[in-house]
């Protein structure tokens, strides 16, 4: 049992960080969004791109410049990065565009940002490697390496809080500490700023900021703004930061929908959202780990491990965790004058 | 009358294009995971690209994105007058088996899976004699005791190298742990590296040093993890050294590529037979693969071993279970 405690239970842990890391992201990203009234089914959409121009320009980045490259070496990956957070900001503004000034569905326009990057990524992936959409396999300083904390090495002896520490705290690389930074951030800017302030309200009663003079289409541009920024940094996580080591085909996989349920399962909260995006990251790590699992009295097989995420997530939807009251304004466009 | 003509017209057309086309005006359909997954669609790929070197003999492809297309596939292919079509994939085997009697003046090739009618060739590999060899060589090459494998689809196929390769390890030291996971239940399955990734994470943590992928586009992450953690990773269908060298032990190799040059090729020349081709190690349909980037991985001793057992594998000396057969292994 204490071997099951410290052994298993730390490697699922760890897993279900890795795994919950993009889901997070995303979810805090629609956080954002939503908070300030504009509904954003296209958090998958921008990911993928995300992810897809992380891997391109990190690859370009890091070859060499006989081959054709920048030959930026350990750069790579933070061009990588930039241009990964560019490109979704750039999604996430056209979707701006559309349901803020052009006051459209929202729930279209985000549909329509998906089928566009499921398809803009082949397409110029294939363009520019050759490669059926993939981007070549990434090395080194195109990839993020894992962060081995201060004293990490040293405590690893120590019984319980050493393991913990060495096993599950360190050895992640940077997106994930910048992921949690970004829970705390994310809590004080809502909840502690004039700006969140403001944000909240404009997607409870846009009517209300603008009667007090402030620029309800200023304050949804900028909560999408971040809403692109926290897409990118998911979107490269998934193609510079973990094993894949590139972009592939819909290489995101259904993680943009997952994390919108988590929004519902957190209530538009950024702390719930972080163990709301934990607990899918830990079912999953769990449906990995076990392929079967035995629990005594029956044993559960493995398509039902692996649909345990989805299953929970109808279930969320279901209303099981009570009452989720959306942001009132949410979906509907700001006209000025009526 | 006009209407008339143009019918006439275009049965003329059609028949001219079906008449040009009598030598060979072949076709190849992918499967789920992509043309270029580094791995088993990529050697039909391979194989169809030197047809089109040797012949000049152009060839018409079609990328499957889904489950629905299978059957609309081949048909379009069969109706365009393309002889052989050529498809890749056990899923095939409904669409094939429902098409291929529409068409009795078309020759179609499956691959992987056995489909019964007068005009389909069906190639299979003994992917478990195959999964042998490279089963040896984990064995010889883990320190720890541990290897393990990860899968694509959980599909019987799958289980048939995890089956072959888990009964080599056995057979080079009995001792030995086999872990085994699968990445999932449907297509998707083919072409996730991030879960690969993550499934051999797991696995490296519970004690393996060698883990053999055969899993498609998954393939790539298990190979990357293996590289990050710094332990072996052995390939599959294609020769995957290059993809990481110094941490490929080897690949297991299936000529898939052989399978779909010698349909097109057998076409060409006239010479296609319909019915079951089966290639194993004997025909060199499966192997495993030694170039300059594992030489310095495989040590004398495990070369005699895994070439010892190839022998005696071929000789009927060795026989390796196939889970196929009875859809049970019988080690664990």
């Amino acid at each position: 049992m204490l071997d099951f405690l410290t052994n298993d239970l730390l490697q699922l842990s760890d897993s279900a960080v890795r795994f919950a890391i993009p889901l997070l992201l995303a979810c805090l990203a629609g956080l954002y969004s939503e908070r300030a009234g504009i509904f954003d089914i296209g958090l998958e959409g921008k990911m993928l791109v995300a992810a897809f121009a992380g891997g391109a320009f990190s690859a370009f980045a890091g070859m060499s410049v006989a081959d054709g490259g920048w030959g930026m070496g350990g750069w790579a990956v933070w061009v990588g990065l930039g241009a990964a957070i560019f490109a979704s900001i750039m999604l996430s503004m056209i979707h701006a565009f559309a349901s803020i000034t052009l006051r459209g569905n929202q729930l279209i326009s985000g549909v329509a940002i998906n089928f566009f990057a499921a398809g803009i990524t082949v397409l110029v992936g294939q363009y520019w490697f050759k490669m059926g959409g993939q981007t070549p396999q990434l090395r080194g300083g195109q990839r993020f390496e894992p962060i081995t904390l201060p004293f990490a090495e040293a405590l690893r002896d120590v019984p319980v809080i050493g393991s913990i520490y060495y096993d599950l705290i360190s050895g992640h690389n940077i997106i994930v500490y910048l992921g949690f930074l970004i829970v705390a951030l994310t809590w004080w800017i809502l909840f502690r700023t004039r700006f969140g302030l403001r944000m909240r309200a404009v997607g409870e009663n846009p009517g209300a900021v603008d009667t007090a003079g402030i620029s309800v289409v200023k304050l949804r541009y900028s909560a999408l703004i971040i809403t692109g920024i926290l897409c990118g940094l998911a979107g490269a996580y998934l193609s510079l930061g973990t094993a894949a080591a590139g972009f592939g085909k819909d290489m995101t996989a259904g993680r943009g929908f997952i994390a919108l349920a988590a929004l519902i399962f957190a209530k538009w909260k950024p702390i719930p959202a972080m163990w709301a995006t934990l607990l899918f990251g830990m079912l999953e790590a769990i449906g990995s780990k076990y392929q079967t699992l035995d629990l005594g009295i029956i044993v559960l097989p493995g398509q039902f491990m692996q649909a345990l995420p989805y299953i929970l997530t109808v279930v969320i939807l279901a209303g099981f965790v009570g009452k989720a009251i959306p942001p009132k304004a949410g979906g509907e466009p700001y006209i000025k004058e009526r | 009358m006009q209407l008339l003509k143009t019918l006439i017209a275009t049965t003329a057309l059609v028949g001219a294009a079906t008449f040009a086309s009598a030598q060979a005006n072949p076709a190849v359909i992918f499967d789920l995971g992509g043309k270029f997954d580094k791995s088993f669609n990529e050697m039909s790929y391979t194989g169809a690209e030197r047809f089109k070197e040797e012949t000049g003999i152009e060839y018409r492809e079609f990328e499957l994105q889904s489950d629905a297309q299978r059957e609309q596939a081949l048909r379009r292919f069969a109706q365009a007058g393309n002889n052989p079509v050529v498809v890749a994939g056990f899923s095939n085997a409904t669409a094939m088996a429902t098409v291929a009697p529409d068409f009795p003046d078309t020759d179609f090739v499956i691959i992987d899976m056995v489909v019964d009618a007068p005009n389909v060739r069906s190639v299979i590999f003994a992917e478990h004699e195959g999964s042998y060899l490279v089963g040896v060589l984990a064995a010889m090459a883990s320190e720890s005791g541990t290897v393990s494998f990860v899968g694509g689809m959980d599909i019987p196929l799958i289980r048939k190298f995890q089956c072959g390769y888990t009964q080599g390890a056995k057979a080079a030291n009995p001792d030995i742990t086999v872990l085994a996971t699968m990445t999932g239940t449907d297509g998707s399955a083919w072409n996730n590296p991030v879960k690969g990734g993550e499934l051999t994470m797991s696995q490296i943590q519970n004690g393996s040093d060698v883990v053999f992928a055969a899993a498609g586009g998954t393939g790539r992450g298990v190979l990357q993890a293996a590289a990050d953690a710094g332990i072996y990773a052995i390939g599959v269908d294609a020769n995957q050294n290059y993809m990481q060298p110094g941490t490929m032990l080897t690949s297991m190799l299936k000529r898939v590529d052989v399978a779909v040059f010698n349909a097109f090729n057998d076409v060409n020349n006239d010479e296609f037979t319909a019915g079951i081709q089966v290639m194993g190690l004997a025909e060199d349909g499966v192997g495993w693969a030694l170039d300059e980037f594992n030489e310095g991985l495989i040590t004398d001793e495990m070369k005699a071993a895994v070439e010892e057992a190839r022998a005696k594998i071929i000789s009927g000396e060795i026989v390796v279970a196939d889970y196929m057969a009875d859809n049970s292994c019988p080690v664990e």
